[in-house]
């Protein structure tokens, strides 16, 4: 279970990405986070896994506080965390397989990571995986030969390498075109069935967010504002959601403070 | 509505008009200064031109009769060359990712920095002159001073490679849990990879080039070989040496030349 309460994110002296944030995930539930650019989405996400520096508040996974954790800690509680990047993040010039195999880095020793000695359990998992996603054909290739939707396909088993709990996806589609893009959702919703895994989801397609996801939570100048099934998203939601400009939006908060 | 502006210029490069013709003014005045207190004495410029035609009489035709002294020459400089090449890349690997400022905390950062600009702010011939006083004529002093010129060059060319990567490969492997060193391996190494090899082998080109140069102060190699051949007037022996590095330099522009386009 992922637990988030009083999250603030300020960057540098201005005014906070993420206003004392609540949310809980439990279970193998896939949530969609949606919102307009600058909402805080991707902010949150990276606190998660402390790509970004929280401010203040607590981030709690299955028991282990985040937000306090240092070096070796720090390292092995990110193996428990995947993520799926918009980019895919991948290294272009490794093979798929050594992509892969990246996943699991912060289990393996560096050495072993350097001499490409990998464990036989995790080779064999890394075609299982490959197998099931489609890509186990193309584990010698070099990684900027795929195309888009294959690139993602390695990114989403390059984060289900490091056995997570929980798998934060951070606008996986935006790059992809829309038949693509379906499939990686569909894969992951799918995925996130199988392996039992809650998966959690920022998307700019409310379409592809209704239809793959379990519960919409949607975001607006770092509160959240609506968080339900996605049935419940209705046109008055969805407009309080997209409406405004960060401006207007900052204005009154400044209006309601004085 | 009123009608539209027809003209337009560019704005200037300095937009304080008072600066910017004190800024020229200043530059005119200071060049006509020079020309009138150079001490340029025409008439031995005149002289200098005969004496020239005479050395250039002497060199032809160039004279190859001493080639076994004009092999080893060369062949030490590609000694020099090639050993202080692997020992300057080598080391200036790791200053590189010292000086890179996305990926070493910044009193780390100062010290690469610092030993690049140390390394770069002499000369070769400078460096070289220091050297031979510390351990004597010969080869080793050129090895030492071309392993400082190599890592001035190929590390600040690196640490500029290491800032300019696609960091998102860092973020994702440092999401994974990956410990420091996996990190650089997995996502920094295959990315500078082909760089790093373009600049080893310029730098091999380049130190080849040295090399003849700091021979001259007395570091070994060709350039100790073309000292002497100056030194005592044989002109002729000396164009040969002269044509020899020319073609050497040549053929290894070629050679790394067509290696730096098969990496991509």
């Amino acid at each position: 279970m992922l637990k988030i309460t009083d999250l603030v994110k300020r960057y540098g002296s201005g005014d906070p990405v993420l206003k004392n944030l609540d949310l809980t995930i439990e279970g193998e539930s896939v949530v969609s986070i949606i919102g307009s650019s600058g909402a805080g989405k991707s902010t949150l996400l990276r606190c998660i896994n402390r790509l970004v520096e929280p401010t203040s508040g607590s981030i709690n996974l299955n028991g282990t506080e985040l937000t306090s954790l240092r070096g070796k800690n720090l390292r092995a509680a990110r193996r428990k965390i995947g993520m799926v990047f918009q980019s895919f993040n991948l290294v272009d010039r490794l093979t798929v397989m050594e992509n892969v195999q990246s996943g699991r880095l912060g289990y393996i020793s560096t050495w072993a990571a350097v001499t490409r000695r990998y464990p036989k359990k995790d080779i064999r998992r890394a075609f299982e995986l490959m197998e099931r996603v489609g890509i186990a054909h193309y584990a010698n290739t070099r990684a900027d030969q795929l195309s888009g939707g294959e690139r993602q396909r390695v990114g989403v088993v390059r984060a289900l390498m490091q056995d997570p709990d929980i798998l934060l996806a951070d606008e996986p589609t935006a790059s992809l075109d829309p038949k693509t893009s379906e499939q990686i959702m569909g894969l992951l919703r799918d995925l996130a069935g199988e392996l039992k895994l809650p998966v959690v989801i920022n998307i700019h397609n409310v379409t592809e967010a209704k239809e793959y996801t379990d519960r919409i939570v949607g975001m607006r100048y770092g509160r959240i504002i609506f968080d339900d099934k996605p049935a419940q998203l209705d046109q008055a939601a969805m407009d309080e959601i997209y409406a405004g400009s960060p401006h207007a939006d900052r204005t009154d908060d400044m209006a309601a403070a004085s | 509505m009123s009608a539209a502006r027809d003209t337009w210029s560019k704005p200037p490069f300095i937009a304080n008009p008072v600066l910017r013709w004190t800024v020229y003014l200043g530059a005119i005045a200071y060049f006509g200064w020079v020309g009138l207190t150079m001490p340029i004495d025409w008439n031995r410029v005149a002289e200098g031109i005969v004496r020239a035609g005479r050395i250039f009489g002497g060199a032809f035709p160039p004279s190859f009769e001493r080639s076994q002294l004009l092999m080893d020459g060369f062949l030490e400089s590609l000694k020099i060359s090639v050993l202080a090449t692997a020992g300057g890349v080598l080391l200036s690997i790791p200053i590189a990712f010292m000086s890179a400022r996305n990926v070493a905390p910044l009193p780390i950062f100062y010290l690469g920095r610092a030993i690049i600009i140390i390394a770069r702010s002499f000369h070769p011939v400078i460096v070289a002159i220091l050297f031979v006083k510390a351990v004597g004529f010969g080869p080793f002093a050129g090895v030492l001073t071309l392993i400082v010129y190599s890592i001035g060059f190929v590390a600040k060319m690196l640490a500029e490679r290491i800032e300019e990567i696609d960091f998102g490969q860092v973020e994702a492997m440092r999401a994974a849990g990956a410990p420091y060193l996996s990190t650089l391996v997995y996502a920094i190494f295959p990315q500078i990879m082909p760089r790093q090899i373009g600049l080893t082998i310029y730098q091999l080109d380049s130190n080849l080039r040295a090399s003849a140069v700091v021979g001259i102060v007395g570091a070994g190699g060709i350039g100790a070989t073309l000292a002497n051949a100056f030194g005592r007037y044989d002109y002729d022996f000396a164009l040969a040496i002269t044509i020899v590095i020319v073609g050497a330099i040549l053929l290894s522009e070629a050679v790394s030349g067509a290696i730096r386009k098969r990496i991509q």
